[in-house]
């Protein structure tokens, strides 16, 4: 599958206009802290709203993927992982997370980032509960909305966090849930 | 021989404080200031902002060197472009390690402010920061 590499990085260098990343860290810094705000350090919730708010962009995102990059159906899910970590990251965010450790029935991988352009610079606010905020967690509802624009049902979570514990990796937990048939839309025969 | 950095805000509050001793010439790291110029430190700072106010005009650089002294001690200064003041209280004339010390420190500040959950006026409560500060203390003073 290094052509899906190669798709990716074709599409970086000449189809993908590019902004400065600091602009990128503080926008997205000061929407989560924004939230943090508002829903006054409720971080179950803030979690919740970063993964609608991904769920909303993945969306849209997975359109955009598949019109400038023309890539074929996947085969299967390892295929899937492939897709989203060498041509979506790449794309979008210009890192390449490594998949790795694979259960046994392929249904379910993780994401480890060595860099996060989102999370540069954060520290956490100094509260007791403050480690229970994925900061990153829209990629989270990223990856489940554009996936779920492609008929796979995933459900998509955080495992560890760099910003929470510089010791341990950024990791994220994909599971398929199932692969959605066309449905015919309700009322219609 | 002891120093004393201070992190002023615009209003003047302090927003960060480390007292630290030399670590060169066989230095132990630990400050030594005797009692009473122990407690004096924040004031001596203080008093020389005065000066800062002056003084920041007259020079396009940041570091402004020695403003002011008190009995043996002198007192270095450095104005962001937010207008933090940073202030360090030392014993010995040191110009080009005290200014390397201040730009790295400035460098350390930028850092934190540009965390999303910091605010101009908070004090910086980032264990992070604190230990790299102590880190450039011991590398340059």
């Amino acid at each position: 599958m290094s052509k899906v590499r190669s798709v990716g990085e074709e599409v970086w260098k000449h189809k993908t206009d590019k902004i400065n990343s600091e602009l990128l860290t503080l926008t997205y810094g000061s929407i989560v802290a924004q939230l943090v705000a508002d829903f006054d350090h409720d971080y179950a919730k803030v979690n919740k709203q970063l993964d609608k708010m991904g769920y909303n962009i993945g969306l849209r995102l997975i359109e955009e993927l598949l019109a400038k990059t023309g890539l074929p159906r996947c085969q299967n899910f390892r295929d899937t992982a492939e897709a989203v970590a060498k041509v979506g990251f790449k794309m979008f965010m210009n890192i390449t997370p490594t998949i790795s450790n694979w259960s046994v029935d392929s249904k379910q991988f993780s994401l480890v980032f060595t860099e996060n352009p989102l999370a540069e610079f954060v520290e956490l606010p100094d509260k007791p509960n403050a480690r229970d905020l994925w900061y990153s967690n829209i990629y989270a509802g990223v990856i489940r909305g554009a996936l779920e624009m492609v008929q796979l049902q995933v459900e998509a979570e955080f495992v560890s966090d760099a910003v929470q514990d510089p010791s341990l990796p950024t990791e994220i937990r994909v599971r398929l849930v199932k692969v959605l048939e066309d449905e015919i839309p309700p009322g219609e025969d | 021989m002891s120093y004393y950095l201070a992190l002023l805000s615009r209003q003047d509050k302090p927003i960060y404080e480390l007292k630290f001793g030399s670590s060169r010439q066989g230095g132990d790291g630990q400050p030594h200031f005797d009692k009473a110029m122990d407690d004096l430190t924040p004031f001596v700072v203080h008093a020389a902002l005065d000066v800062v106010d002056d003084v920041q005009w007259t020079t396009p650089a940041m570091y402004l060197k020695t403003v002011d002294n008190f009995y043996s001690y002198m007192i270095s200064a450095f104005v962001t472009a937010g207008n933090i003041r940073f202030m360090l209280v030392h014993e010995t004339k040191n110009e080009e390690s005290i200014r390397q010390f201040f730009l790295d420190v400035y460098d350390l500040y930028v850092k934190t402010l540009m965390s999303p959950f910091y605010r101009v006026t908070d004090k910086i409560q980032s264990p992070a920061f604190d230990t790299k500060v102590r880190a450039l203390a011991r590398k340059y003073l």
